[in-house]
């Protein structure tokens, strides 16, 4: 962090900050305002993330934050190939829980092309993102009390994850970043001994995370940061379009598993965590009961987990099996059409959201009936809860914005697409 | 710098004790993660109890440029970007290493596009490059390896009479 | 009565003057507007004690390439009470390029506008601050539109100068 003066900073970004809003004044007559940098290269800032402040002492009156150090540019990318070749890419979103955004995205897919994976497609799919949503919840509860301070709790949290990053290695064939979704099912089936796995690691899953918890839960430290920092009322959250745990955190109750049912969530039972204070120590518990909860889902999922086929058997629409590729003739024109071609949903529009650890991911896609989509917007969580970091440290000392961004959990590759 | 200026000749007194530096320098190599995006989870993932780069020397992960040897540059790097990652390795202190880190930093990677910088050997100079997308924390201590391996082959007298670098001034974006 | 048939029938109730085309796709309803008519009716549509659209989910745009009525903005919106999502249509034309903001409606509006500006170069009326989002401030072209090429201008991003 460094302090900057007013000719290094851009002219519009300079005037941005100045006039910010603030209804927060201070008592001091010397009036020593300080423009402080917290540069895109932080320790703490959860990845490229540059928020200037305007400060008083140490108080914060005003604050501007500024994307773009990582826009890869994704929604043009995506008009210039195939449905199939853009899975992907869609890993490399929020890259804590990259099977949550292969399921977003083929969802969207399918439901513009009119398709349906079976039934045990749909299942696995649950429990990978599931699994997903645990991993990231692991990583954002380690940053958070690693940022605070307590570094042991990153690596306990690491360790636990790195058992998940195991049982993707078996399931998909990568550990990190593994594309395994596919339009119309999964890639390949869940093997027996990965679903073993899957049944040691939840059954021992519980104690070692409440291992984790009770160094800090009962921290008079932890709690005297965390309390009373970045607080966010219900009417304003709904107002700044935050969701996921942000949300929840605040005494909403809007959960995409419930509101609008994809998938089977219909047919598992599970609850909401909701806190009403509205602070960091609110958000944090909001994600520790979400990862005790979606134990409880892939628990009830490996009960009712059905035979069948991994992926539909339609030609036109889907990629055929390997081995029939090699046999048969229709299936070899089938795969080259589709892969140098692409599918080609019918023209119309759609938009699809599902339930991120972070928020509300949503694909918004336009077809013309190509094989390349005309138009391909994400609407990304990240993106939106960050816009809410000027309304929450407003008032705060320094090194309460590292404590509520780390509470925030934003992850840049979502943000910055 | 210093001691090095003095060791010109080469006899048995000084090749030890260019032997003596060379293993103290490549036994405990502390980086400075630049971490962007996706391969810095498997930089933090080499920091774990499962892969620990600790065994190696690389206790500290300084994220301070002042106090650190080597820089891994982890993750895509766009043009924005390019000027503070620029200024943080003109802030590391002779000598230094880089290395770059996954796909996208070695060549841009699977991004083809408008904002991505195909490659960081265009501003930066190089010394081990890393495949993979992103690359197993197990090749990552492989690259460790190979820069324990060319310090090690590198002499005293290779860093006399280095010229220093000027430091532009570079302006924030 | 249905939600999908109660809106329409509100706004005609409430706001006779605007004209506007329902249409459903996929189990999804869309409303197209003139682009003067959206701050009235997403304001409408917002207070109304019975359909309250109180989040909103997205803002974007549609660059069509065609000479009249090049660019479409879309908008999402979303009823927690109802739990049902609707999609709002405007199309601008290149000649005079801007739109009414809703950020006084919906404060999430803010920066989802400046991407769009940044992004099309739609710019939107009495915006508090409109700059660009992802892009460096300098940079003259707006990437996602059509005749944007999907490498770049060669020379409208500089890198900083190697020295070994």
């Amino acid at each position: 962090m460094e302090k900057a003066n007013k000719e290094d900073v851009n002219p519009q970004i300079l005037e941005a900050l100045l006039n910010a809003k603030t209804d927060f004044t201070v008592e001091d007559a010397l009036e020593n305002e300080m423009i402080l940098n917290m540069g895109p290269q932080h320790p703490a800032t959860h990845g490229v993330l540059r928020v200037l402040l305007r400060l008083d002492g140490e108080t914060i009156i005003a604050s501007v934050p500024e994307l773009g150090y990582l826009h890869r540019g994704y929604e043009k990318m995506a008009e210039n190939m195939s449905y199939h070749e853009f899975i992907p890419h869609t890993d490399r979103l929020d890259y804590l829980a990259p099977l949550s955004n292969n399921v977003a995205w083929v969802l969207a897919v399918e439901k513009l092309t009119g398709i349906e994976a079976p039934p045990r497609a749909q299942y696995i799919r649950m429990m990978v993102a599931e699994l997903a949503r645990v991993a990231s919840h692991l990583v954002a509860i380690g940053a958070l009390a690693m940022d605070v301070g307590a570094l042991t709790v990153f690596l306990w949290t690491l360790r636990e994850r790195e058992k998940i990053l195991d049982i993707w290695d078996i399931i998909c064939g990568a550990r990190f970043t593994n594309s395994y979704t596919r339009i119309g099912g999964v890639a390949n089936d869940a093997q027996p001994e990965a679903l073993a796995k899957v049944k040691w690691f939840i059954d021992q899953f519980e104690e070692n995370l409440d291992e984790a918890e009770r160094l800090i839960n009962t921290n008079r430290i932890f709690i005297e940061r965390l309390e009373g920092a970045g607080v966010i009322s219900k009417e304003d959250a709904i107002d700044y379009g935050l969701t996921g745990p942000s949300l929840r955190g605040s005494g909403v109750e809007f959960d995409l598993r419930r509101a609008t049912p994809y998938l089977f969530y219909n047919d598992i039972d599970f609850k909401i965590p909701v806190y009403t204070e509205g602070d960091s120590l609110a958000r944090y518990f909001v994600r520790v009961d979400e990862a005790r909860e979606s134990i409880k889902i892939v628990r009830q999922v490996l009960d009712k987990m059905p035979e069948g086929e991994t992926i539909l058997n339609q030609p036109k629409k889907v990629l055929p099996h390997k081995t029939e590729i090699y046999s048969k003739m229709e299936e070899l024109i089938h795969d080259f059409m589709i892969v140098n071609f692409g599918i080609h949903p019918p023209v119309g529009e759609v938009y699809s959201a599902i339930e991120n650890p972070k928020g509300e991911l949503g694909f918004y896609l336009v077809s013309k009936g190509e094989g390349r989509p005309w138009k391909c917007k994400i609407r990304s969580p990240s993106f939106i809860n960050l816009q809410s970091l000027p309304h929450l440290i407003k008032g705060h000392m320094i090194s309460d914005v590292v404590a509520i961004i780390g509470s925030l959990d934003p992850v840049m590759g979502e943000a910055d697409k | 710098m210093g001691l090095e200026s003095r060791l010109t000749s080469e006899n048995f007194f000084t090749t030890k004790i260019d032997a003596l530096i060379e293993w103290s320098r490549k036994n405990s190599v502390w980086p400075m993660p630049m971490g962007i995006s996706c391969c810095a989870i498997e930089m933090m993932a080499v920091g774990d109890p499962k892969y620990d780069i600790a065994r190696f020397g690389s206790e500290v992960m300084r994220f301070t440029p002042r106090q650190s040897d080597m820089m891994i540059v982890a993750g895509t790097v766009t043009y924005k970007m390019s000027y503070v990652v620029r200024k943080i390795y003109d802030q590391m202190p002779d000598p230094k290493w880089v290395i770059a880190m996954g796909a996208c930093t070695s060549s841009g990677g699977m991004y083809r596009s408008y904002n991505v910088v195909q490659g960081i050997d265009q501003f930066l100079p190089v010394d081990v490059y890393l495949a993979g997308c992103p690359p197993r924390p197990d090749n990552l201590l492989n690259a460790l390896i190979q820069i324990q391996e060319k310090i090690g082959r590198t002499k005293a007298k290779d860093f006399r009479d280095r010229p220093l670098p000027e430091l532009q001034v570079i302006q924030n974006n | 009565m249905d939600i999908k048939e109660l809106i329409p029938q509100k706004i005609k109730e409430n706001l006779q003057a605007i004209n506007f085309e329902p249409s459903e796709y996929r189990d999804e309803l869309t409303l197209y507007f003139d682009k003067k008519d959206i701050f009235e009716v997403c304001k409408f549509l917002k207070n109304d004690p019975d359909l309250e659209f109180l989040l909103c989910e997205d803002i974007t745009a549609i660059d069509w390439a065609r000479r009249k009525n090049r660019f479409t903005v879309v908008y999402h919106i979303f009823s927690l009470k109802n739990k049902f999502r609707l999609r709002l249509k405007a199309d601008v034309d290149e000649e005079e390029c801007s739109i009414d903001t809703v950020s006084d409606i919906w404060r999430t509006a803010n920066w989802q506008e400046r991407e769009v500006f940044d992004m099309y170069g739609i710019s939107f009326n009495h915006h508090p601050d409109l700059r660009r989002m992802y892009m460096p401030e300098d940079f003259e072209y707006h990437p996602l539109r059509k005749d944007f090429p999907l490498m770049g201008i060669p020379g409208s991003l500089p890198l900083p100068k190697k020295e070994e």
